[in-house]
């Protein structure tokens, strides 16, 4: 295959990526900003999602499409209500305090991560996709001077991988209404301004809070359970999500939703690219080292403001 | 109106308010005065119930809120005004003044009622609240804390820093709300300020509720003055 048809279908690969990536780190995102909660089970909250999504499309058999789609809406909500609890019965308890909260999410990434690995064992396990026609793709080459539309061999995508992508942009729109144009959205940006002022204008801090940390686990559920029908529901699969979720939020600014979908975008392409050109471990290698200058050059991230 | 009976309050195990009692009536400014770190925005936190109270109580129209969650205390019908005016960063003057009309679901009338209180704000209404003035920062801040319709209102030095002007309009729509029959307690510490606008002066000095004296007086008597404000 030439290098054109050969870059687009990397490109295709890389949106797939970017799309699931930028939902998980939204997630991450969301719950720093409003929270300042350093979420580091938010790898096992995307796990979750994956194993939920496998469950749910056993128990309710048929067509992959329905099973499919209940466990889209199933499991995101399931992981929802799970981090609800979590908030309430450990950070609530800490008070929200930025270091100790760190350490208490270890410790629950360790329990979901076990306790799934009781309950469902150390296998990966496919789940099917609800659809997945391959689709051939087509490049153009200059013919007697002028443009034509060739179908190269190889060149193809599936109609799942489109929906994927699809479906990130869908939900990331949702997300940004809702921040932007909804009631909830004004309270939690109010909670994100001034904590104590939020409180002394009667808004419940501690709902608030507890909501937040459900959506961001929802939303790292959400990308698994689009993820899994490429990949395989795995107990151990929460790692990577968190590390590229984080690297994600560290260049695009701690809590800048805007600078999170630049960076998911700019990491899942180039990940996505560089896997099919030259490695994935070169990938991982330029994305960590791009962080560490960006911690350097510019620490507040791409879209983050410098805090006083 | 708004009563604190023996107020302790304090960072973590520092303590910094001992035993502080004070009462405002509905329609009266109670200014309260001190040196720096005297506990003044310590105390005016705690009846917030920004800081945990290591004792004593908040009363409110004989409603005791220092029982209630910190977001509640808003709602009870206590407006607050920080310093340093703390305005919602991110958000517009639509907005800020919009938390503030949620918090005691007030009807669309009293933003009408802000608005004609402070026409500058209607003016910059879809502006970022931190692309404003100073001066028209702490208007928003104030009419912020009027949405809520408030009982009592906690203004903490708001002219602190405003240019003549802008101190006339934070002064005026101040005796407005003392005429409306809400309860204000201001931190200020220009004399002349003081002796515009309030009614009674309260003194705290290292956590410590001291004398208070009304205004009245301090204008008639010199040596009182002189006592109490150094003027």
């Amino acid at each position: 295959m030439e290098l054109g048809p050969y870059l687009l279908l990397a490109t295709l690969e890389g949106a797939v990526m970017a799309s699931v990536l930028a939902l998980t780190a939204v997630g991450l995102s969301l719950v720093f900003g409003v929270m300042r909660v350093v979420n580091i089970a938010h790898g096992e909250f995307f796990m979750l999602g994956a194993v939920l999504a496998w469950y749910v499309t056993q128990m309710v058999g048929g067509p992959p499409a329905i099973g499919f789609a209940v466990g889209l809406v199933m499991a995101p909500l399931i992981v929802g209500a799970i981090a609800v609890a979590a908030d309430m019965t450990i950070l609530k308890r800490l008070d929200y305090d930025p270091e100790r909260t760190i350490v208490a999410t270890i410790g629950l990434l360790y329990i979901i991560q076990q306790l799934t690995l009781m309950g469902y064992g150390p296998d990966a396990r496919p789940v099917e996709p609800p659809f997945n026609t391959r689709l051939a793709l087509p490049w153009f080459e200059v013919k007697d001077g002028a443009l034509a539309l060739y179908w190269p061999w190889g060149l193809s995508t599936t109609s799942y991988k489109l929906a994927v992508i699809g479906a990130g942009v869908v939900v990331l729109l949702g997300v940004w209404a809702m921040m932007a144009r909804t009631r909830i959205g004004l309270v939690m940006r109010a909670v994100q301004a001034d904590r104590d002022m939020a409180l002394a204008f009667g808004i419940p801090v501690e709902r608030v809070y507890a909501m937040v940390f459900g959506i961001g686990a929802a939303l790292a559920a959400l990308a698994a359970v689009l993820i899994v029908p490429i990949s395989q529901a795995h107990y151990l699969m929460g790692a990577d999500p968190l590390l590229l979720a984080f690297t994600v939020v560290i260049i695009g600014g701690l809590g800048s939703l805007p600078g999170t979908v630049v960076a998911a975008i700019l990491i899942g392409l180039s990940d996505g690219i560089i896997s099919v050109f030259f490695s994935p471990t070169l990938a991982k290698i330029l994305a960590t080292l791009l962080v560490a200058l960006v911690l350097v050059f510019r620490p507040q991230g791409l879209f983050g403001t410098r805090s006083a | 109106m708004l009563e604190l009976d023996k107020v302790s309050a304090g960072y973590g195990a520092a303590q910094v308010l001992h035993e502080v009692s004070l009462d405002v009536a509905a329609g009266e400014i109670l200014c309260l005065m001190g040196r720096n770190g005297a506990g003044k925005t310590t105390l005016v936190r705690a009846i917030m119930g920004l800081l945990p109270l290591m004792g004593g109580r908040v009363f409110l129209d004989g409603t005791e809120v220092s029982a209630l969650p910190a977001h509640k205390v808003a709602r009870a019908g206590i407006g607050y005004v920080p310093q340093g005016r703390r305005l919602f960063a991110g958000l517009s003057v639509a907005q800020n003044l919009e938390i503030g009309m949620r918090a005691r679901v007030s009807p669309p009338e009293v933003l009408e009622e802000v608005l004609e209180l402070f026409p500058r704000l209607r003016e910059r209404y879809r502006q970022q609240a931190q692309t404003l003035s100073g001066g028209e920062q702490q208007m928003l801040a104030t009419a912020r804390a009027l949405c809520l319709r408030p009982k009592a209102l906690l203004l903490d030095e708001p002219t602190e820093g405003l240019q003549p002007s802008m101190v006339e309009a934070i002064r005026e729509v101040t005796l407005a709300m003392r005429a409306k029959g809400v309860a204000i307690l201001l931190v200020e510490q220009r004399v002349d300020a003081v002796l515009q606008l309030a009614d009674r002066v309260a003194f705290i000095e290292n956590g410590r509720g001291g004398d208070v004296v009304s205004v009245k007086m301090l204008k008639t008597d010199r040596a009182l003055a002189a006592r109490y404000l150094g003027v």
